[in-house]
């Protein structure tokens, strides 16, 4: 049997439009450029006597017209194949973008659900509403969701298991039938078979789990460690800034990759060295929240032992079973091979947000609340937290989505070396480093992990951009 | 450039002119039907609070109005031509050349990355297309005429090697470069100090009238326009109110918002008590929220409704004044010569006993060079020099000095954010120099609190305003539960005359001296006995000034505060203080109650000090003492007597005493202390510097 | 000046020391030591035999002595055969005299061991894979950093335009672009034999080989052409260069919104002016150190691109002496990262000195 085409039934009629759209695109792309180096100025804007606003055309206008007709044009294309993905019943009908589409279903409709709540309310969500303000922004944040609903739904996106075999799939183009399906199976492998005949597909849908597990934990925690140093180092100067600040350069000066190498490695994990750091690091959430509230709650006792002893009992339970691997209730623990993953991550990511927030404490102590603070003989530590945290949250907020951007970079580079994973994971560094073998011959299992690890660390990336955009504008 | 001297008209007709700006969600009119000549020669000043549109007006002059700024209606007309039709390339031409402006902030304006020299020889080569020698020849030359020293050094030197003062006069000498016809000065002199600015003034006034130019002269602040300008034009919310000569303006006023706006500020003779200043009442209304017809109407003593929010209101000629108009429907019916209402006179406080003794207080700071390996050259920064007063119940005690004259470290010191070097400090009986903050006790920090200068930072901007006085009553232990601190937070808002809905909201819904308010709260929260007021009003606009300082006053009168009242603007201190100490590089200079300090025997820097402060007054004369120079750096004091670099009487001193000692504290008068080596009789010899001229 | 540099040099060495020490603790655990034993003597060795293996080697000693040993300020060990009488030792060749050896070979005596790996003295091996990484850098910096800076420039002299819309989402979308993406991707469209531009420019007959770019640059180290260069080169420049051009805009639209900008437009003077004498200069100085810093990270990208393209440089030694346990190797290679990375450091902060003259006349 054929494979499927990518365009199904509604190719012939959609195709030559997809194509014109992109040509146009390409097309006003470049005289847009070529008329801006000539010096041509983008339309005035009018004022007519009545205090409205028109506006004057210029050549580079239209242009600019074009390309975003043309790109409307292509979504609009897109959207008919999911939908036709959707309505029409064959396999063949649909295509494998229809065929994807479909597969998508749970992620749309928890999309849609998103956007209608989000844009419908956004005067009343803050810095988070202010997104749907920025175009730039809700295409990142699109980006992001994407990939955060599809590790949710991952189980209902993809068409087999992560590791289920075939062997006759061996190296099989997108959209081959299998030779031979169960009841109740999926008929094909919609992005092909891998060198050992498993689906692409599939496994790049469970690709988005695996990562999307570690990426914003490490990142969170790398935060809790750089807050919990760079405050007092920012704050109080002297020689704990120095030694700190000489800790953090240390680490930043060591060649990731290298460092990587050192770490991730089975003798490693046998010497236990994972193990101190994470009881190191793992340490830090815990003490920044119990800081965090004695400083605030000092003066009524009671709240404050309140706060402690939660924040105490359900971090000594959680950091018992994370880093000891002995949690008393035997729910919480983490594989020796993804804590290694985990801490390395979090080691090397910590420094840089130490840097940062010191960088905002050295700025924001000269403020003078800070001062009123201190003039009614706050503790440094209330000040710190609740006096100029909150104040860095913009700059912190921002940093944080290209951290775990960054993040994602990491933990694809140490799955395509092929470190601290497990040799079947799903995971994209991994399934790019698979695939790299082949990629002359068999382009096809090499490219999915890899435009999807790209769309995502684009998706925080333009998250993070509209962000900083959107918290300037006030 | 011959064909522009024959020119004879007005240098700059703006007619009619709208100016607004446009967002994703409104047009915002910045400035609205505002008319203007400036003729050869003559210096027009533009008055008025931040955000009324005085410095669009400036922008739309030079036509640089940024992508979002529009000119929606009117004509500017440099010379007789639109400068709204001109090209890019003519409008590039006059730029610099014909017209040329000053900013606020001088070090921001000069390029940090090239030579003084450069960056002034750049306008005549761009202009004039001289050689870059010729040009430097030029600029040499100019660079004298603003008094600079060693003009060859300073064309060589990158803009951070130059103090404030020295870099404000660049900024001017550049725009002197090509000699233009029209020089806009943009609030030339609000960063700098007092004494500089005297300076700079005097040196524009001169220049003016050297090259002959026409001026533009923009600033909040009234008397400073009364020294530099011929004419004036008051705005208010976009809008002119009104405009005319100075003399007229001033003291034939037709307009009731300019009429508020003297009443608001200080003159010399004014008493707290006895004529307390006149807020304005209200605020100023935001561009999209203004009201319909008179602008001003809301906060009008004699708004009239149904016929100033009847419609748009255009100026009128005020009769037999020269060029005198005012945008009032009602002028003619307001008698304008009738005294304010006073609200009931105040009672003076009395002056209890002493609560706060300073004595012989040093705080000398170890300035390092490097910290990384603990730098082996440390400096000494001797902020602070053996300072003595005493502070009683219910008294104002006014600190007056420039930059870098140590007032703030002692306000930190007296906070205990610092410890003394030296000497001590007693609250009521009880020695503090020398504990932290962190080791007083509850009753004796909240004793002791402070009001800052900048309000817009003075508010944890992510917390919301009730929060932060709850916060504050908390540390000082009063209240039981969270219910009664809340209650007493709302009697707080209430002290400080603010609505109590205030309570739930974000300091960023504020304005400027509601936030104040909420600071005075904050300082008041736990009964403090001693307040230091660190330049409370001097960021506020001058109609909210008033407001803010006559609460100050009248928490002070109720709850018997010690008030330390930190500030350099002398007209202020005049009106509300008891005693006044003056400072000079972490020396006190003089010591003594307002009318002996601001009557002779002036110490020399206190003479020059009052000298220079800018009196919104034409009945006032005032001597002109400007002084050489800057305030030389406190890493690196002058030997001897601090102000002997710069002192005008030291030649009437024997010897080289004062460069070679620390005067003495002198006696002058019971409670008049001067630290100066000049001889009795030379002292008595002094003119008092302000002279009211006889009604 | 002078005392600024040997201050940084200070803390340098400090660094390079602790960085040196970390790695040695790190490929001297007892696991790795052991492994060594099983690959270089028997991998059936028991346990005890292990240990008397590590003794009779130099491995016994503490930690500390033998990072010592290794940077040359320990004497190196040195130990009779008790059968035959023979002495061996650290600084004793195979075969040569003990007595003439010298007491000290360490790093400081430049002797930096050999490698189990390559059969041959770490020295050799180091000195060629640097140069052809060398090479491969080189080519990536002379691409990298002019485009970045252009595209900054341009991107930032008129913030919020459409030029700078569309140049700021390009660098965005490369810095989202790790190398073993962009390098997969480069090879799938221009040098896969059944994928993307190659199989078509053959069919027509435009291009003589099967494919338009080798997907492996193992000729490049004798040879460098542009077809077998070109994709390494593009795909390590792109990463880098995305993050610099936002750097680069950030500083310049900064510098354009100052007043000095203002004064200089209002003096007259022309766009095309005001950007070139006014702003650049000042604009650079964020970006200088911003490149100075990318050099180290780049690092990362090389070991990834020489990976994916066959390119034996100084990254493919890193991976080599890593999976193999090779670890005289691998400490010299750290070393050299060490150094790249402080002298970077250091060229950044002078060159940030002598960049501001805020900073330099002072």
């Amino acid at each position: 049997m054929d494979p499927i085409t990518w365009t199904g039934s509604l190719g012939p009629l959609l195709n030559p439009l997809m194509l014109a759209a992109i040509a146009v695109f390409v097309l006003g792309f470049f005289a847009q450029l070529l008329l801006n180096f000539a010096g041509v100025q983008p339309g005035e804007v009018q004022i007519n006597p009545d205090h409205t606003l028109s506006v004057a055309r210029s050549p580079n206008d239209y242009a600019l017209m074009a390309m975003k007709y043309s790109v409307l044009l292509f979504l609009a294309c897109v959207a008919v194949f999911i939908v036709g993905g959707i309505v029409q019943p064959s396999l063949e009908q649909k295509g494998i973008i229809g065929a994807m589409g479909q597969r998508f279903l749970p992620v749309w409709i928890a999309m849609i659900l998103i956007f209608a709540v989000s844009v419908t309310f956004k005067r009343r969500l803050g810095l988070y509403g202010k997104l749907f303000d920025s175009p730039i922004g809700m295409v990142g944040f699109f980006l992001v969701m994407f990939w955060m609903l599809t590790a949710i739904f991952a189980g209902l996106v993809a068409t087999h298991g992560a590791i289920d075999v075939v062997s006759q799939m061996r190296n099989e183009v997108p959209g081959s039938f299998m030779p031979d399906p169960d009841e109740g199976e999926y008929l094909a492998y919609l992005l092909g078979g891998d060198n050992l005949g498993r689906d692409v597909f599939s496994r790049m849908v469970f690709g988005a789990r695996e990562v999307l597990k570690i990426a914003p934990a490490a990142t969170l925690f790398a935060f809790m460690v750089g807050i919990t140093l760079g405050l007092p180092a920012g704050y109080f100067g002297g020689k704990l800034d120095t030694v700190l600040t000489f800790i953090a350069n240390l680490v930043l000066a060591f060649p990731v990759i290298l460092l990587f190498y050192l770490l991730v490695t089975p003798e490693i994990v046998a010497s236990g060295i994972p193990t101190y750091m994470a009881a190191v690091l793992f340490l830090f959430p815990i003490i920044f929240f119990v800081i965090l509230f004695n400083s605030r709650f000092f003066t009524q006792p009671f709240t404050r032992n309140i706060y402690i002893f939660l924040t105490v009992l359900i971090g000594g339970w959680l950091y018992l079973g994370l880093a000891w691997n002995s949690d008393p209730l035997g729910i919480i623990s983490m594989p020796g091979n993804i804590l290694i993953v985990f801490v390395s991550v979090v080691f090397v990511n910590s420094p840089t947000v130490f840097r940062i927030v010191r960088g905002i404490v050295l700025d924001i102590k000269t403020r003078d609340y800070v001062a009123a603070g201190q003039t009614r003989g706050e503790g440094p530590w209330y000040i710190m937290l609740w006096e100029i945290l909150p104040n860095a949250r913009g700059p912190l907020i921002v940093d944080f989505c290209l951290r775990i951007g960054y993040t994602t970079i990491l933990l694809g580079t140490l799955g395509f070396f092929g470190l601290g994973v497990s040799p079947e994971s799903p995971d994209w560094g991994s399934t790019i480093n698979e695939g790299r073998r082949l990629l002359t011959i068999y382009p096809h299992p090499a490219l999915p992990p890899a435009i999807a690890l790209m769309t995502m660390v684009l998706g925080l990336n333009l998250l993070a951009d509209g962000l900083r955009e959107e918290s300037l504008r006030d | 450039m011959a064909e522009d001297t024959a020119y004879d008209g007005p240098i700059l007709e703006i007619d009619k002119l709208s100016i607004s700006f446009f967002t994703r969600l409104r047009e915002i009119p910045a400035v609205m039907d505002f008319s203007a000549n400036v003729m050869p020669g003559e210096a027009l000043g533009l008055v008025g609070e931040s955000g009324c549109g005085k410095s669009t007006v400036a922008l739309g002059v030079m036509q640089d109005l940024g992508v979002n700024g529009k000119i929606v209606g009117g004509t500017i007309k440099f010379k007789g031509r639109d400068l709204s039709e001109m090209s890019p390339e003519e409008l590039r031409d006059i730029r610099g050349s014909q017209i040329a402006m000053i900013y606020q902030e001088p070090m921001a304006s000069l390029n940090p990355a090239m030579k003084i020299g450069k960056q002034l020889a750049e306008v005549p080569v761009i202009h004039e297309g001289i050689s870059e020698e010729e040009a430097m020849k030029r600029a040499r030359q100019v660079v004298e005429d603003v008094k600079l020293p060693d003009p060859d050094r300073i064309l060589k030197a990158y803009p951070h090697q130059l103090s404030g003062g020295q870099q404000q006069r660049i900024v001017i000498a550049m725009a002197l470069m090509s000699k233009p016809s029209l020089l806009i000065l943009d609030e030339p002199t609000t960063a700098l100090d007092v004494t500089v600015e005297a300076a700079i003034v005097e040196l524009v006034k001169d220049l003016g009238k050297k090259y002959g130019t026409s001026m533009l002269f923009i600033s909040h602040n009234l008397g400073l326009v009364l020294e530099t300008c011929d004419r004036i034009c008051v705005m208010y919310s976009g809008e002119a109110v009104e405009r005319g000569s100075i003399e007229d303006v001033f003291d034939e006023m037709q307009h009731p918002y300019t009429q508020a706006l003297f009443r608001s500020i200080p003159l010399p003779g004014a008493d707290k008590n006895a004529s307390p200043l006149i807020a304005i009442p209200g605020n100023f209304p935001l561009p999209h929220e203004r009201p319909n017809g008179c602008n001003f109407g809301p906060r009008c003593d004699y708004f009239e409704a149904g016929r100033c929010d009847a419609g748009p209101i255009s100026m009128a000629q005020v009769e037999g004044n020269d060029r005198h108009a005012t945008r009032c429907l009602r002028f003619q019916e307001i008698d304008w010569s009738a005294p304010p209402i006073l609200a009931d006179k105040k009672e003076k406080g009395v002056i209890g006993d002493t609560v706060l003794k300073v004595d012989n207080l040093k705080k000398y700071y170890e300035v390092a060079a490097n910290s990384m390996f603990g730098g082996a050259d440390k400096k000494v920064v001797k902020a602070n020099e053996t300072i003595s007063f005493e502070a009683r119940e219910s008294e104002t005690l006014a600190i007056v000095g420039e930059s870098g004259c140590g007032k703030s470290t002692l306000a930190k010191v007296l906070m205990g954010l610092e410890t003394a070097t030296e000497g001590q400090v007693m609250l009521d009986n009880l020695s503090i120099e020398s504990t932290e903050i962190q080791d007083r006790d509850t009753k004796t920090v909240s004793s002791i609190q402070m009001v800052f200068q900048n309000p817009f930072d003075t508010l944890n901007p992510s917390m919301t305003v009730g929060r932060q006085i709850i916060r504050a009553l908390e540390i000082f232990k009063i209240g039981n539960t969270e219910a009664e601190r809340r209650v007493r937070m709302l009697e707080l808002l209430d002290l400080v005359k603010l609505p109590r809905e205030f309570a739930d909201r974000m300091p960023r819904q504020l304005s400027g001296g509601q936030k104040q308010r909420v600071g005075i709260a904050r300082a008041f929260a736990g009964g403090a006995r001693i307040v230091v007021a660190d330049e409370p009003v001097s960021a506020l606009d001058v109609s909210v000034q008033a407001a803010v300082t006559d609460l100050l006053m009248e928490i002070q009168r109720n709850e018997k505060t010690t008030l330390l009242f930190i500030s350099h603007d002398l007209s202020i201190v005049r009106y509300l203080s008891d005693r006044v100490m003056v400072m000079y590089l972490g020396h006190v200079v003089e010591l003594g109650s307002t009318d002996q300090v601001f009557s002779p025997p002036y110490h020399p820097y206190t003479e020059a000090l009052l000298s220079a402060v800018p009196i919104a007054d034409t009945s006032v004369e005032k001597k002109h003492i400007v002084l050489e120079g800057d305030i030389p750096s406190a890493m690196n004091p002058p030997s001897g007597c601090p102000f002997q670099t710069r002192c005008r009487w030291k030649s009437e001193v024997p010897g080289n005493l004062c460069e070679t000692e620390v005067p003495p504290q002198r006696t002058m008068a019971a409670g008049h202390e001067i630290k100066c080596h000049l001889a009795d009789d030379i002292l008595a010899q002094m003119d008092p510097v302000i002279k009211i001229a006889a009604e | 000046m002078g005392l600024f540099i040997l201050k940084r040099i200070g803390v340098m060495l400090l660094t390079a020391l602790c960085l040196t020490f970390v790695v040695f603790f790190l490929t001297n655990l007892y696991p790795n030591l052991e492994k060594l034993a099983k690959t270089q003597g028997n991998a059936r060795m028991t346990d005890a035999e292990v240990s008397s293996w590590l003794d009779n080697n130099g491995y016994g000693a503490p930690m500390l002595v033998r990072y010592g040993e290794w940077l040359g300020v320990v004497p190196g060990w040195t130990r009779t055969d008790e059968e035959t009488g023979e002495i061996r030792g650290r600084c004793i060749d195979f075969g040569d005299d003990p007595a003439e050896a010298p007491r000290f070979c360490g790093m400081l005596q430049g002797d930096l061991g050999y490698s189990t790996v390559s059969d041959d003295e770490v020295s050799n091996v180091v000195g060629g894979r640097l140069l052809l990484t060398g090479k491969l850098m080189g080519w990536v910096l002379i691409v990298m950093i002019p485009a970045a800076l252009v595209v900054g420039v341009l991107a930032g002299m008129r913030e919020g335009s459409r030029l700078d819309r569309t140049l700021s989402t390009a660098s965005i979308a490369t810095t989202a672009t790790p190398e073993y993406v962009s390098g997969v991707i480069f090879i799938v469209l221009l040098a896969s034999s059944t994928a993307g531009l190659s199989p078509w420019l053959t069919e027509n007959g435009w291009i003589e080989g099967r494919t338009l770019f080798l997907g492996s640059a193992r000729s490049a180290m004798e040879d460098i052409t542009f077809w077998n260069f070109t994709l390494p080169v593009m795909t390590l420049a792109l990463y880098g260069m995305g993050y610099i051009a936002r750097m680069t805009r950030a500083s310049m639209a900064e510098v354009m919104t100052a007043q000095y900008i203002r004064t200089a437009r209002l003096k007259g003077v022309k766009f095309r002016t005001i950007v070139l004498k006014h702003a650049l200069r000042n604009a650079l100085i964020a970006p200088f150190t911003v490149i100075m810093l990318q050099i180290p990270w780049l690092l990362t990208g090389v070991v990834i691109v020489e990976t994916l393209f066959n390119y034996n440089g100084f990254g493919w030694t890193l991976v080599q002496a890593a999976s193999n346990n090779d670890i005289e190797l691998l400490m010299s290679v750290s070393i050299v990262a060490v150094i790249v990375v402080l002298a970077t450091q250091l060229i950044s902060d002078i060159g940030y000195v002598y960049l501001n003259p805020r900073i330099r006349i002072s």
